[in-house]
């Protein structure tokens, strides 16, 4: 980079003055306009323009939301009930925050589901997979405190639950959760708190997500088959291709974001939140927000405190090493015989565990939680690592433009010279 | 660093072998007085969300035990949580009396838990995760040990509050509490 006017190619003049100045058009240009994307994206890929357009939503609506928020327990839960009843459009605005936090749990799922079944982890994008873990963990504490502050008795409660968890850990345990709290209980210490780290979140969040989209432009991004783009053949410009293809996409999100928020607001959530918090009284069946049940459900799989608070960790944490416990230089499951039906197990345990976890603590859901746990992380500590060396992959396709155009397309010389074996 | 853009470039970084400097010694003072600086700096931002004085200061609560039966327990709110006190019954006091020590997760004798057999204090919170054990009233489930049971995850206490059966890794906790006269306690 030399110093100086950049050498803009915008035409516009008042653009260009500014481009010249401060490249942002050139940047916007390269990475959203021409950016080469490989061509055989399927519906899959809308999942992180369709969650980067939640957590504008998110904030959108909380923040004006904040502006009729009173952040004390005398007067949280009132507040709230005030947004609904009286405030102009506030139904509107709480209904579209509280089932945005569905949907984009919703969204992350099915983004993280791709990742792991076309093998998006694998090198060269490990960077990119561990941020976008390190997005679910700040999504997954935004909801949690964002939960708390109608300050009903599942938020009340599910607060004590959650901060109790770290009373698990030897000797500092009590005191970090007294630090949590800043008090001896749940009480208004902690919600004041939770609303100022619920209005921070998501502005790291948004940081962190620019880190991931950065990485993303590094190495570009994969695709279905898992094969390396070989030149100018296997891509095409993000835009208007994928413009196009992802507000497409929008629409059909926005349609079932719509009849959630207008026909079964309360769908989701849980009745018992429109009771007012009473620290003297604990609901019968606890249960977190849907979204956090297959960990709740971990946690409570294993009968000893400390182990169910180390594994429901784990689960998380054990997705941060995932691209070193898949050796399979194979990325795509489509080429993976062996992985594939493994990783739908994986899947359905996951469900499972989603399930049990919303059920009380008792048999036969105990005996099933367990089981789905153990599946839960045999798959990422056994089955992955032992497949990498056992499977024999189906043969690769030797580019994009194989399979995707009749006869192959043109291929670059000596693209053609060897098909490509097992990697 | 005109030194060392003057000096011809070595192939093994200068500490490795070389005497030790000046320089290291200042670069070492440096770091030493920039962690101790942003310790001190950080130190009262992690502070601030400890409990504040005017928590602290409500941390005692006085009971009248007079109106309690025997049989009838109170719930009473100390420091935001629920206090238990029971005004146990000889059968009740017999039953945590005779279990044996060997039979308890968190062993420890029912004489040690209380200051008077009849009366039993403990902070109404499971040891799990914080949840509001049933049992106050005679109509709840109270567990297979007559004591508290806790719905969340399923913990049984006994008579004397102490973990029989669940997830729960210990007793009920013990406040601590003093008779301020034959019929009043304080706790905390």
């Amino acid at each position: 980079m030399s110093i100086g006017l950049h050498d803009s190619q915008i035409k516009n003049p008042v653009l260009r003055w500014v481009d010249q100045r401060l490249p942002i058009f050139t940047m916007l240009e390269k990475e959203y306009g021409s950016f080469p994307t490989p061509k055989n994206f399927n519906y899959f890929w809308n999942f992180g323009a369709l969650a980067m357009v939640t957590l504008v939503i998110m904030i959108g609506t909380g923040v004006f939301l904040s502006m009729n928020y009173t952040a004390t327990t005398t007067m949280a839960f009132d507040s709230v009930e005030r947004i609904m009843r009286d405030v102009n459009y506030g139904w509107l605005l709480r209904y579209v925050h509280m089932n945005g936090a569905s949907m984009f749990f919703i969204v992350v799922y099915i983004h993280i589901f791709r990742s792991m079944y076309y093998g998006s982890y694998k090198a060269p994008r490990e960077l990119l997979w561990i941020l976008g873990v390190v997005i679910f963990l700040l999504l997954m504490a935004t909801a949690f405190m964002g939960y708390v502050l109608p300050w009903g008795q599942m938020s009340f409660w599910g607060a004590t639950v959650i901060t109790n968890l770290f009373s698990a850990f030897p000797l500092v345990g009590e005191s970090i959760v007294t630090w949590l709290w800043g008090g001896f209980s749940v009480d208004n210490p902690t919600l004041s708190r939770f609303f100022s780290l619920h209005y921070l979140m998501p502005f790291v969040t948004v940081g962190v997500v620019f880190l991931h989209i950065a990485a993303l432009h590094i190495t570009g991004s994969n695709n279905p088959l898992g094969v390396e783009p070989k030149g100018p053949q296997d891509t095409i410009p993000f835009h208007p291709y994928y413009t196009i293809k992802d507000s497409f996409g929008l629409v059909l999100y926005f349609i079932v974001f719509g009849l959630l928020v207008f026909f079964a607001p309360n769908f989701l959530g849980h009745p018992d939140n429109y009771i007012p918090a009473n620290p003297m009284v604990t609901p019968a069946h606890i249960v977190p927000e849907w979204y956090f049940l297959p960990f709740y459900a971990v946690l409570r799989a294993v009968p000893d405190k400390l182990g169910g608070v180390l594994l429901m960790f784990g689960s998380i944490a054990v997705l941060f090493v995932l691209p070193w416990l898949d050796g399979s230089p194979v990325r795509s499951m489509r080429f993976r015989p062996l992985a594939r039906p493994f990783f739908a197990v994986w899947c359905v345990s996951f469900l499972v565990l989603g399930y049990v976890g919303g059920k009380p603590a008792e048999e036969p859901f105990v005996t099933i939680s367990r089981v789905a746990t153990a599946y839960y992380f045999m798959y990422f500590l056994v089955i992955l690592p032992l497949l990498a060396r056992l499977e024999r992959p189906l043969p690769l396709p030797e580019s994009i433009s194989r399979p995707v155009l009749f006869g192959g397309g043109p291929l670059p010389a000596g693209a053609m010279a060897k098909p490509m074996e097992k990697a | 660093m005109a030194d060392t853009m003057s000096s011809p470039p070595t192939s093994s970084p200068p500490s490795a072998g070389a005497p030790e400097t000046r320089r290291d010694f200042l670069g070492l003072v440096t770091t030493a007085c920039v962690a101790i600086g942003v310790g001190a700096v950080v130190w009262p931002f992690i502070a601030s969300m400890n409990p504040s004085r005017d928590v602290l200061a409500l941390a005692s609560t006085d009971i009248d035990l007079a109106p309690i039966a025997v049989g009838q327990a109170v719930t009473v709110m100390w420091r935001g949580k629920p206090v238990f006190v029971r005004h146990r019954s000889a059968t009740e006091i017999a039953a945590a009396r005779a279990t044996l020590l060997s039979d308890l997760k968190d062993p420890i004798a029912d004489q040690a838990r209380t200051q008077k057999s009849d009366w039993l204090v403990v902070v109404g919170v499971c040891t799990h995760l914080g949840c509001v054990p049933l049992g106050q009233k005679s109509t709840d489930a109270r567990g297979e040990f007559g004591g508290w049971f806790c719905p969340c995850h399923g913990s049984h206490y006994d008579t004397s509050g102490r973990i029989r059966k669940g997830p729960a890794p210990t007793n009920l906790v013990v406040p601590t509490y003093a008779f301020t006269s034959d019929t009043k306690i304080r706790v905390g």
